[in-house]
């Protein structure tokens, strides 16, 4: 028989379920999908989340593997334990669905956003500006003599956090990309 | 003589020979601009019948009453803009019901896509959230293949409607047409076997059971007729009282020693009370729809409960399960009924008598009691009679939505599966009098009976038309109350008896009506005349109007009202004074 393909830290092979199935809390669980990168699929995706009344906090897609047409969907999606099951079970049953992974409960993962911000300013404001870039690794990808573009990979929390510091510092635009994530390990 | 496989056709030609590899027989359909080479290509062969409707809506319904009463898909034909968008009520009817459907819709030629083109209308949009999947075909190479995938995904797994738009330029384009056996289907494969430690969970807990009920749905029918077999054997074999949903009825036969009767809403006393009070609740193929639990909070208190669903997603979505089965009633039902006869049949016996005890005194109530009357027709004592005359015989019934069909759910039996088609899940009037043209054209011979409304038979009536056409005898037996019946109940339970547009003004002449249409009109005012009226329309061979003329403020019970849980039911109208309460109010 072939052993179960347990990753450290899940709870979804274990012999319990060890979250509380009647529990109201709110989590936050980030799902990975694989899907037919077919016309349509994205709005099959979306169409569910907002036709059953769903929430998405993020959502990133792209094509994955150019010779078997294959995108992968990363969703930051919230609600009540029972709530995340039907979403992952309604994701399922989409017919260009190959896989759902619940990344949240199968064990560690990686997350990561990119972010650009154009913070502009003279003075202290744009040298404090270019300190705090430096403490969050930041990168300058543009610059004039009154603004910078910061590029930032990193967690949405150190996205969050840099946004915050910036922001009186004279931050004027933003844009990021949403979630992309992995499982860790094999 | 022998296809070649990669024998190069045009797209419309395409389509006549992938539906005729499917098996297709019947295609229903209306021709427009946007198909034209299609009815072209139907127009040069015998093997597909085409059955010409008058409004879209109706040849999704037909298609859904042919494919419910055979277990097969049922096809439809339609064009671009209006022709797809008449079909969007019939997808959602049969998705919310679980009926295998394929449609096929004509669309604008690719390169007008996005001009707002004459007829042209974003289909796979519009329908996306109403089919189970959908396809908008590019290229007359992909379209055979397409095809065959479509009728996989309609009737694999949970079945649904599934729609493939074919753009007209694609129905020109030639390409070499490829077979059904040579058409990838994808990962497209969901499990049926159920996992054998649930299964043995199930096995334990029916053995030690003191108040068992099995709570059945349209998965068993949608299962085939084997699932039905099943059932049957392993409820008369376990001695376990059965009840089913409105979508199930027929599965375990009405005549049966285990039935109950349908449970829900209008279901009867003594099953939401066996639903209420068990012990251990079997739900096979059904998907704890709001119709059935009533309050959610208070639903079956006592109980433990095993869910057998095919779709992952029911499991849990309303009603917690304790011991969820994931995979085909049939499967499910042949596993779990080995095992147990293989652990030697052990049934708590001793505690089923006292639990069969209790379920007498609830039946002892007589909950579908009224009061007879001499002078006026009781829509029930119609139903009665109309059961006691076609008892026997080759009967498929179909119903449009309200009281009307409540009141045919409680009051006639079936006796076997896809006997029975009514819009569960939708609730769409105007169902009945086209989902029973296709239930005929399935079954020339048989006895087809449409249980109507007089509001809602007027919403598909053009469709006698097409029964007129292609010598359809269906009946479509109006029980004639002037109101919107169900819809005036409520106002008179809720709405302090305001009875807001609830009245059917300027009602046609029903018999002139089926006369214009050149069918049989019969009008029935007085109990006396009934039987007699009743045997005019089965005897009639070709369509009949049979204009019903019942009381016109009769309630239909038991009802549980909206927000209420099982053990609080309403038996007559003596009990509903106040009945439903402002939370109660919100709900449909």
């Amino acid at each position: 028989m072939a052993p179960l393909n347990i990753k450290q830290g899940s709870t979804q092979h274990s012999a319990y379920d060890l979250r509380d199935p009647h529990s109201e809390v709110i989590e936050q669980h980030t799902l990975a999908l694989v899907v037919d990168n077919e016309s349509g699929v994205l709005a099959r995706v979306i169409g569910l989340f907002s036709g059953r009344g769903y929430n998405i906090d993020s959502l990133t897609v792209a094509e994955v593997d150019h010779t078997g047409h294959r995108s992968r969907i990363t969703i930051v999606t919230r609600g009540t334990p029972a709530v995340i099951e039907q979403i992952k079970a309604q994701l399922a049953r989409l017919v260009p669905v190959h896989e759902v992974h619940d990344l949240t409960v199968e064990g560690p993962s990686v997350q990561r956003e990119l972010a650009l911000f154009k913070v502009s300013g003279k003075g202290e404001a744009r040298i404090e500006a270019l300190r705090l870039a430096e403490i969050f690794r930041a990168k300058v990808v543009d610059s004039t003599l009154e603004s910078f573009v910061f590029e930032i990979t990193g967690t949405p929390e150190k996205i969050d956090a840099l946004a915050d510091l910036m922001r009186p510092l004279g931050l004027r635009e933003m844009a990021r990309t949403g979630v992309a994530a992995l499982s860790r390990g094999i | 003589m022998e296809r070649e496989m990669t024998e190069v056709m045009s797209g419309a030609r395409m389509v006549v020979q992938a539906l005729k590899d499917q098996g297709v027989d019947t295609v229903f359909g209306y021709p427009g601009g946007a198909v034209l080479p299609i009815y072209d290509e139907i127009f040069q062969q015998n093997d597909i019948r085409h059955i010409l409707v008058r409004h879209e809506q109706g040849a999704v319904h037909m298609a859904e009453g042919y494919a419910r009463s055979t277990g097969r898909p049922g096809v439809v034909l339609v064009t671009s803009g209006p022709g797809a968008t008449n079909a969007v009520t019939g997808l959602v009817d049969a998705l919310m019901d679980s009926i295998p459907l394929v449609v096929l819709s004509g669309q604008v030629p690719t390169f007008m896509i996005g001009t707002d083109g004459f007829q042209e209308a974003d289909t796979v949009g519009i329908t996306r959230p109403c089919t189970k999947h959908n396809w908008l075909v590019k290229d007359t190479a992909r379209l055979a293949e397409t095809i065959h995938q479509a009728f996989h995904v309609a009737t694999h797994g949970r079945p649904g409607p599934v729609l493939v738009d074919i753009p007209k330029d694609v129905q020109f384009a030639t390409a070499a047409y490829q077979p059904p056996q040579k058409a990838r289907v994808d990962h497209y494969q969901p499990k049926v076997k159920g996992d054998i430690e649930a299964i043995t969970r199930m096995v334990e807990m029916i053995e030690t059971a003191e108040r068992p009920v099995f709570y059945t749905g349209g998965g068993v029918i949608n299962s085939g007729s084997a699932a039905s077999q099943l059932l049957r054997e392993f409820v008369d074999a376990t001695g376990f009282p059965i009840t089913s949903t409105l979508m199930g009825l027929g599965a375990y036969p009405a005549s049966g020693k285990g039935w109950l009767g349908m449970l829900g809403m209008h279901g009867l006393y003594e099953a939401n009370l066996a639903m209420h009070g068990c012990d251990l609740m079997i739900n096979v193929g059904a998907r704890f729809d709001d119709r059935i639990t009533g309050r959610v909070k208070d639903f079956s208190p006592f109980s433990q409960k095993v869910h057998i669903d095919i779709d992952p997603s029911s499991i849990n979505k309303v009603i917690r399960a304790d011991v969820p089965i994931i995979g085909d009633v049939g499967h499910v039902l042949e596993d779990a009924l080995r095992l147990w006869k293989s652990r030697g049949r052990k049934v708590n016996r001793e505690a089923l008598a006292v639990w069969w005890k209790q379920i007498a005194e609830w039946k002892a109530v007589n909950c579908l009691d009224y009061t007879p009357s001499s002078s006026l027709i009781k829509p029930q004592h119609a139903l009665q009679r109309l059961e006691a005359l076609t008892k026997g015989m080759d009967r498929y019934i179909t119903t449009e939505v309200g009281q009307h069909q409540m009141w045919a759910a409680q009051f006639l039996g079936f006796e076997g599966p896809n006997r029975w088609m009514t819009s569960g899940g939708l609730g769409t009037m105007g169902y009945g009098l086209p989902a029973s043209i296709g239930v005929q054209v399935a079954h020339p011979e048989a006895l087809v009976i449409n249980i109507a409304g007089d509001a809602s038979f007027l919403m598909n009536m053009q469709e006698i038309g097409t029964a007129m056409q292609f010598r359809l005898p269906v009946k479509q037996f109006i029980l004639n109350n002037e109101r919107l019946g169900m819809v005036r109940q409520w106002q008179q339970l809720l709405h302090g008896q305001r009875y807001s547009q609830s009245w059917s003004e300027s009602l046609p002449d029903f018999v002139k009506l089926a006369e214009a249409f050149g069918a049989k009109g019969i009008q029935c005012a007085a109990p006396a005349d009934l039987d007699d009226a009743i045997r005019e329309m089965i005897a009639y061979d070709g369509p009949v109007v049979f204009d019903c003329l019942v009381e016109k403020h009769e309630n239909c019970f038991p009802m549980i009202p909206s927000g209420r849980p099982h053990n609080e039911m309403l038996l007559g109208d003596a009990e509903t004074e106040g009945a439903i309460g402002a939370k109660g109010a919100v709900l449909v």
